[in-house]
């Protein structure tokens, strides 16, 4: 029940990032700095990024964020250094590493696989006893319709 | 005395559900019919014990009996009545009861329609099924009984918490548990086919309904769960990729796969083993949602009253129940007899693509989900697996998906012909293409990826037109033709086309909804302004309201666009005192099929006056999102109508298949 109470206590007051007061000066700057946000995990929250959490710890990160970004660090950068202070645990989106590779090879390994047995179903149909247009237009009338 | 009743009645259920699977396994191997139609008994008598129970809940929370440690823990004298009988299935212990009213009911709706079913295969899905409520009405007995008392009684409940206090969210776990405990029967009927070593266009016709019926409610409980999350939240968002909304994802995509894949085990039968093992994993996947929603292991925004012991149980029905239904799969399903083979363009390859599109996306939902675990057992470092992830590797697959999906219906069977429907669809394409250049062209900012999303929509919902047009050959200038063809074209035609049309008007949605959004915040005093996208708010006034069981303040705001006065929004801020609790409810201005969403922030003290902030957000075609899956739900409905899975067409032709 204490845990429910947590988990809500982070809910309430969602999208605290708009919150004017912590605002860049500079729109391009405060746009790319939304944009982080939304790739950053508030750790302390039940799976939410920065951008929707109204945490405590959010809101440090968020601060963090912007300052990096108004500093003049590129995306990457802020990014890397929030990574080395946090951890991977702190960006949504895993890296791209051989520990990931399940994890960003499982679709490409089940199209794979797919593919292979769908190859091994096809084969050219030969063209048998064609009907003639007109025996096909009546054998949909009879698939579609009055049955 | 109603309580008790209850209790009894669950533990009645269960052994009813002992005693269904064990007659209807003797009707099965000794060849009784009277037997099997005792097992069949039993399973009513199953649904009607798990009613009565689930009634004697409901009845108690109405009342508001607090002896009842559920009701004392999830409800509270003053809540209106509407979450009172919510608060039944509010809570883990009333949904696990929910969930064997649903299933119970699924087999009691075997035991009665499936009589066109021949005597092995009906008897076998309803001792699996009776094995199903075996299993969980144990667990819900001795592991979440409901009916557990409370000594001394408190005088007060302690609530159920405010934002689930919502109708949309009282209507969401029933269409939810209807979706994901109606794949129990198709599950049934998986495991009585290869008992009976016998997968045929028959079985494929009888799987149908169900998995329709089960997709169908579980498209509206996850729509109005997004839905729920969108107007409840505050913030605009409708989907998270929140592991406990990938829960019910995953069995959705795998119903829809089935859906899919059942067409050409029952047009061709073709995919015979693939459509078995694809009924097995719809259930499999949604006990795996009951698990990873009850368990704690994966940390979610809409986590139950979590307890590791209950997971454990679970995860061991699970295992035990999905082992046995894979064990059997691997043991008999190589008797299978193959199906044909076919072109590499035909109607069986694009199903088959879908197929393997959704498989993948399953995959990818099934990953990011549990991979953080796995990394963590592996290495011990935890990550994070969030929308970022879900943007790059699900949205391309759905969009393969969506590419081939209109060519699908105008190929034909066996050897499909490509120049064919490049003639029925080209005009289609390029409607959508033009419509996807000029929204990048003229909707700013300029964005490429959400532009190349319209056009899909676009592209979908001129496709299913198409196909329309072809079955009726609107185009061919016979109206009359047209008009009787329309009205003559079977409920399931129909039904594909709006489930198809449904799709791409949600597409429509959710990239525009995505791509530009607009967003505006300022801390605002009474007499104060704000500007979100062409649309200007002023805040009137804040008024105190006294709710039933919550105290509110309300902003009166006016909405302008231009000089015309459009709407006057009232966001509130709620406090709930029985739990300690602040909930926000938005206010929603429609403006055709776009919102303007307003929500009322918290109050900061200034040195002059109070200032509150507000935030707005213009979201352009929201209504679609949700509409767009609703057609979907109603194409599914309108399929399952259909004559030739109402009578028992497939008996007829059973020898032919």
């Amino acid at each position: 029940m204490r845990r429910l109470a947590l988990v809500l206590a982070a809910l309430f007051c969602m999208a605290a990032a708009s919150d004017p007061a912590d605002r860049l000066p500079d729109p391009g700057q405060e746009a790319r700095a939304r944009a982080l946000f939304s790739q950053v995990r508030c750790m302390v929250c039940q799976n939410e990024s920065i951008d929707d959490s109204d945490a405590e710890l959010a809101a440090d990160l968020r601060r963090l964020v912007r300052e990096q970004v108004s500093a003049g660090r590129s995306d990457p950068e802020v990014k890397a250094y929030l990574v080395s202070r946090y951890g991977e645990f702190v960006l949504l989106k895993p890296a791209f590493s051989w520990t990931n590779g399940l994890l960003w090879g499982a679709p490409l390994l089940v199209l794979l696989a797919g593919g292979l047995l769908l190859r091994g179903r096809l084969r050219p149909v030969p063209v048998e006893a064609e009907l003639s247009e007109k025996e096909t237009a009546r054998l949909k009338e009879l698939a579609n319709g009055q049955d | 005395m109603i309580v008790e009743l209850g209790a009894f009645c669950l533990i009645l259920a269960l052994t009813l559900s002992a005693v269904q699977m064990g007659l209807s396994l003797a009707g099965r191997f000794l060849r009784s019919r009277v037997m099997a139609s005792a097992g069949e008994g039993a399973a009513l008598a199953a649904f009607a014990a798990v009613a009565v129970a689930f009634g004697a809940l409901m009845f108690s929370f109405v009342t508001s009996d607090f002896s009842v440690a559920n009701v004392a823990a999830n409800s509270h004298s003053e809540k209106p009545l509407l979450y009172r009988v919510a608060a039944t299935w509010g809570s883990h212990e009333g949904s696990m009861l929910l969930w064997c009213l649903a299933l119970t009911g699924f087999g009691a709706a075997v035991a009665v329609q499936g009589r066109g079913l021949p005597l092995g295969l009906k008897a076998m899905t309803v001792a699996t099924q009776g094995g199903l409520g075996t299993i969980f009405l144990a667990y819900t007995v001795f592991a979440s009984n409901p009916f557990m008392r409370l000594l001394p009684a408190p005088v007060e409940g302690r609530s159920l918490n405010p934002l689930l206090q919502d109708p949309a969210l009282a209507f969401h776990p029933p269409f939810l548990y209807a979706g994901y405990v109606g794949m129990s029967v198709v599950f049934s009927l998986a495991v009585g086919a290869l008992v009976e070593g016998k997968v045929d266009a028959a079985w494929a016709r009888w799987v149908r309904p169900w998995a329709l019926a089960a997709w169908s409610m579980l498209t509206v409980g996850i729509t109005l769960g997004a839905f729920w999350a969108y107007y409840e939240l505050g913030w605009g968002g409708w989907w998270f990729w929140d592991p406990v909304e990938n829960a019910s994802f995953m069995p959705w995509l795998i119903a829809t796969a089935l859906l899919h894949s059942a067409i050409v085990t029952e047009k061709r039968g073709a995919l015979t083993g693939w459509t078995v093992f694809l009924a097995l994993a719809a259930f499999t996947f949604s006990m795996l949602g009951a698990f990873l929603v009850r368990s704690g292991v994966l940390t979610s925004v809409h986590a139950f009253a979590v307890d590791p012991t209950r997971g454990v149980l679970l995860l061991m029905i699970l295992g035990v129940t999905a082992g046995l239904g894979f064990a059997l799969f691997a043991w008999r399903a190589p008797a299978l007899t193959p199906g044909g083979v076919f072109a590499p363009i035909s109607r069986e390859s694009a199903l088959v693509l879908n197929n393997i599109l959704l498989a993948a996306a399953t995959a990818t939902v099934l990953l990011g989900t549990l991979f953080p675990l796995i990394r963590e057992a592996m290495t011990g470092e935890a990550i994070s697996v969030g929308p970022p992830f879900f943007n790059l590797t699900f949205t391309p697959l759905m969009a393969a998906l969506a590419v081939i999906l209109p060519a699908g219906p105008l190929l034909a069977w066996k050897r499909g012909d490509a120049r064919g429907v490049y003639q029925r669809l080209w005009v289609a394409a390029l409607i959508a293409v033009a419509i996807g250049l000029l929204t990048y062209g003229l909707v700013q900012p300029r964005k490429a990826f959400s532009a190349a999303g319209i056009g899909l929509g676009a592209w979908l919902i001129l496709g299913a037109l198409a196909e329309l047009a072809e079955r009726t050959q609107a185009l061919k200038g016979d109206g009359s033709t047209t008009l009787r063809r329309l009205i003559g074209l079977p409920r399931g035609a129909w039904g594909m086309t709006l489930a198809h049309l449904g799709l791409g008007v949600f597409i429509l949605g959710a990239c525009f909804e995505t791509g530009w959004k607009v967003e505006a915040a300022e801390v605002l005093p009474v007499g104060g302004t704000l500007d979100v996208g062409a649309y200007h708010l002023v805040l009137d006034r804040i008024q105190g309201v006294e709710g039933p069981n919550y105290e509110a303040e309300r902003g009166m705001l006016r909405a302008y666009r231009g000089e015309t006065l459009i709407c006057r929004p009232a966001p509130e801020r709620r406090f709930y005192p029985a739990g300690g609790q602040t909930t926000s409810e938005v206010a929603i201005c429609l403006q055709g099929l776009n919102h303007l969403y307003v929500v009322l922030g918290e109050r900061r003290a200034t040195a002059t006056a109070p200032v509150w902030l507000v935030r707005a957000y213009w979201n352009p075609l929201a209504s679609l999102i949700f509409l767009g899956p609703l057609i979907m739900a109603i194409g599914g409905l309108i399929s399952l109508s259909d004559r030739r899975l109402r009578l028992g067409v497939g008996q007829k032709r059973k020898a032919g298949a």
